[in-house]
């Protein structure tokens, strides 16, 4: 038996240090464990269900679509494990305090900006929401990192620039990065007012689909369990994942997503790529 | 259940609340409540944002509340995860003998983290490098530290006899080139060792900026009245790269300070004494100073060293005899540094002037060679032993 492979995106460089770091973990403990780096999830994901990698760390959206594209084709994928700090995000959309728009409705007829067109966060979930509120707005994308599913904090921190300077009525970004933003200065303190709040939902997980062997994944999730945040030797890797502890996978946070991928017809049901503007 | 509760008043996670909460949370246990009130616009957000990165739970508040708080955060075990193996990096007064790579840059004493990277400190042994004297040499360092600008005289008029003067410029021009090895030698040992000999390292990089500061006023001196300056020979330069070659620690100690900057101590004091001029005069003493720190640390650490593993002397030994053969047919002294010393000891031409120029660099010679034999006994040499080996050291002083 081959080992098991994973596919992970390389959205930042980090990604090397990590997977080599746990890689190394899996094989002194006797789980051959092999990874593989890809430019995009699209692909990452065709790969994982046609058998090419055994599992996929996967970004939510990889994650519907792959969940889609598998029951196509008579599988099931399922999320083994995913982060801590992956549980319950929220996305916010943020106006400047002396906008008269006091709920997401009143963006009505507004200009919005938004991370890139394939972000979760801060594109489909708020934009699918907006529509959901009666709001029909003037979307402004900031496409940094296509293909990489809003891994790319660049997108927008770029859309919260442009709310600064008055180029957008309003901004969506998840809740994490409107306190950065403020952290940092890229957006003043009492500049920006929350209007509105979208969520909980789950980020992140480590997705598989049944062809893989079982053996192979059910070590493959003992050992992830199994990492604690108190070994001095995984601690680095943990930090540097942004994780405390790797929790069991969990089917229930992805109902947001699922119905903003419908709605912006972004994937179609059997996971075909459908929005026409997204090239990966 | 009684919760506890903390108000944040207006303050926001983005401008400093973090503190409040984590004070707070802190004593709680793992699973405690803590009811978080405040005013600050998206507390209610940020707060959820933060509890996720830090390893906390938020849950809303209960239903019914009369006054209910903003949110509800339970805490985490991250941070105690964090510390639990973490351990102390000896204490603040106490050298280790041995401190282990993984201490790394932490200050001596600290609480450090287990994992991270284990830089590799090669000079890591505390026989090999300590001296108990060092502490207070490095106070004694830092507070004796002088303005070139301002310590030395260099406006004082003076009249000095053109050859005399050129035989300055080339004392100088020696005395710099001296320094240049004199700084590399200590500079090159300072990022091999280890943090936890902070005292040492402390006085070494002063050291070094004492060497910066002497090739400046030599070199300054030397173009006071000229605008050239004098020569630089193969021999003088050999001499300095077999210092500056020498990897081992000790060795490169023993030979730079205790032998060559203890022979150089000498030399400025001749050059102190005998000085045509006021400028420089002063600049021997200044630098004089510091070449008897850099020497007291050098015999020091030698001599604990020498304590604690008597065979360290064989290698001393050996090292002396290794230079002395590979510069066996090398000139050592410039011809012309000898001269311009004589020349400037005798202040003028006459053949009694002369005389008694080259018999105050004989009694130099004398003085050197009896310094040394003094340290290498202090080194734990017996005297006919420390005679034999100080006949060895180099003929260009350093
Ligand atoms: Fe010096
Ligand atoms: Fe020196």
């Amino acid at each position: 038996m081959g080992p098991l492979v994973m596919g992970a995106v390389c959205y930042d460089p980090k990604v090397v240090t990590i997977w080599t770091g746990f890689r190394r973990w899996f094989v002194e403990r006797g789980l051959p464990f092999d990874f593989v780096l890809y430019s995009n999830y699209e692909r990452q994901v065709e790969d994982l269900v046609a058998g090419h990698i055994q599992a996929a760390w996967n970004s939510p959206l990889a994650w519907v679509r792959a969940r889609r594209l598998a029951s196509a084709h008579g599988l099931t994928a399922r999320p083994l494990v995913m982060r801590d700090t992956d549980r319950d995000l929220t996305t916010v959309i943020v106006v400047r305090t002396d906008s008269a728009a006091e709920k997401p409705a009143d963006l009505d007829g507004r200009t919005v900006a938004t991370g890139a067109v394939d972000s979760p966060q801060a594109t489909l979930i708020p934009l699918a929401g907006l529509a959901e509120f009666g709001a029909e707005v003037t979307v402004r994308r900031y496409d940094v990192g296509v293909g990489l599913h809003g891994d790319h904090i660049s997108g927008e921190r770029d859309a919260a620039r442009a709310l600064a300077a008055g180029e957008v009525d309003a901004a969506c970004l998840l809740d994490a990065s409107h306190l950065t933003f403020l952290r940092e200065g890229t957006l003043r303190a009492g500049a920006t007012r929350v209007i509105g709040q979208i969520g909980p939902y789950d980020h992140c997980n480590m997705t598989v689909v049944d062809t893989a062997p079982a053996a192979l994944v059910d070590r493959f999730a003992e050992l992830l369990l199994g990492m604690s945040y108190s070994d001095a030797r995984l601690r680095p890797l943990l930090d540097l994942e942004g994780l405390h502890s790797w929790e069991a996978g969990r089917v229930t946070g992805y109902e947001v997503l699922e119905a903003a991928a419908d709605r912006l017809g972004f994937y179609g049901p059997e996971g075909q790529i459908l929005a026409a503007d997204y090239r990966p | 259940m009684t919760e506890r509760r903390l108000d944040l008043g207006g303050l926001g996670l983005d401008r400093g609340a973090h503190l409040l909460l984590r004070r707070t949370l802190e004593p709680l246990a793992p699973g405690d409540r803590l009811a978080v009130d405040g005013r600050a616009p998206a507390l209610a957000v940020h707060l959820g944002a933060w509890c996720r990165a830090e390893g906390h739970r938020l849950e809303s508040p209960a239903p019914g509340l009369a006054e209910p708080p903003v949110a509800v955060v339970v805490r985490g075990d991250r941070d105690d995860e964090r510390w639990m193996t973490a351990t102390r990096a000896g204490a603040p007064g106490d050298v280790v003998r041995r401190p282990p790579p993984e201490w790394g840059l932490a200050a001596r004493g600290a609480l450090v983290e287990a994992g991270g990277p284990e830089p590799m400190f090669d000079l890591d042994d505390r026989d090999l490098l300590w001296a108990d004297v060092a502490p207070r040499l490095y106070a004694h360092a830092a507070a004796r530290q002088w303005d070139p600008a301002m310590a030395i005289p260099w406006n004082e008029p003076f009249q000095v006899p053109d050859e005399v003067e050129a035989a300055v410029v080339q004392v100088m021009t020696y005395l710099t080139e001296n320094e240049q090895a004199a700084l590399i030698v200590p500079a090159r040992f300072l990022g091999r060792i280890h943090p936890h000999f902070r005292e040492v390292v402390q006085l070494l990089a002063v050291q070094v900026a004492d060497e910066a500061r002497h090739m400046e006023i030599f070199t300054r001196r030397a173009l006071l009245r000229h605008d050239e300056l004098g020569t630089s020979s193969a021999g003088g330069r050999a001499s300095l790269f077999a210092l500056v070659e020498e990897t081992d620690f000790a060795l490169a100690s023993f030979l730079l300070s205790v032998l060559g900057e203890g022979s150089f101590v000498d030399l400025l004091a001749f050059l102190e004494r005998h000085a045509p001029d006021p400028v420089t005069r002063r600049v021997a003493w200044l630098a004089m100073q510091d070449e008897r720190r850099h020497v007291l640390f050098g015999v020091a650490h030698l001599a604990q060293h020498a304590k604690a593993d008597p065979k360290v002397r064989d290698r001393l030994r050996a090292a002396i005899e290794r230079r002395y053969d590979a510069l066996r047919d090398t000139a050592g002294l410039n011809a012309e540094v000898f001269d311009s010393l004589v020349l400037l000891a005798a202040g003028g031409w006459s053949p009694e002037q002369i005389e008694t120029g080259y018999a105050r660099v004989q009694r130099l010679e004398a003085d050197m060679d009896q310094g040394r034999r003094r340290r290498l006994e202090r080194l734990g040499f017996p005297a006919d032993e420390a005679e034999a080996l100080s006949a060895l050291h180099t003929r260009n002083f350093m």
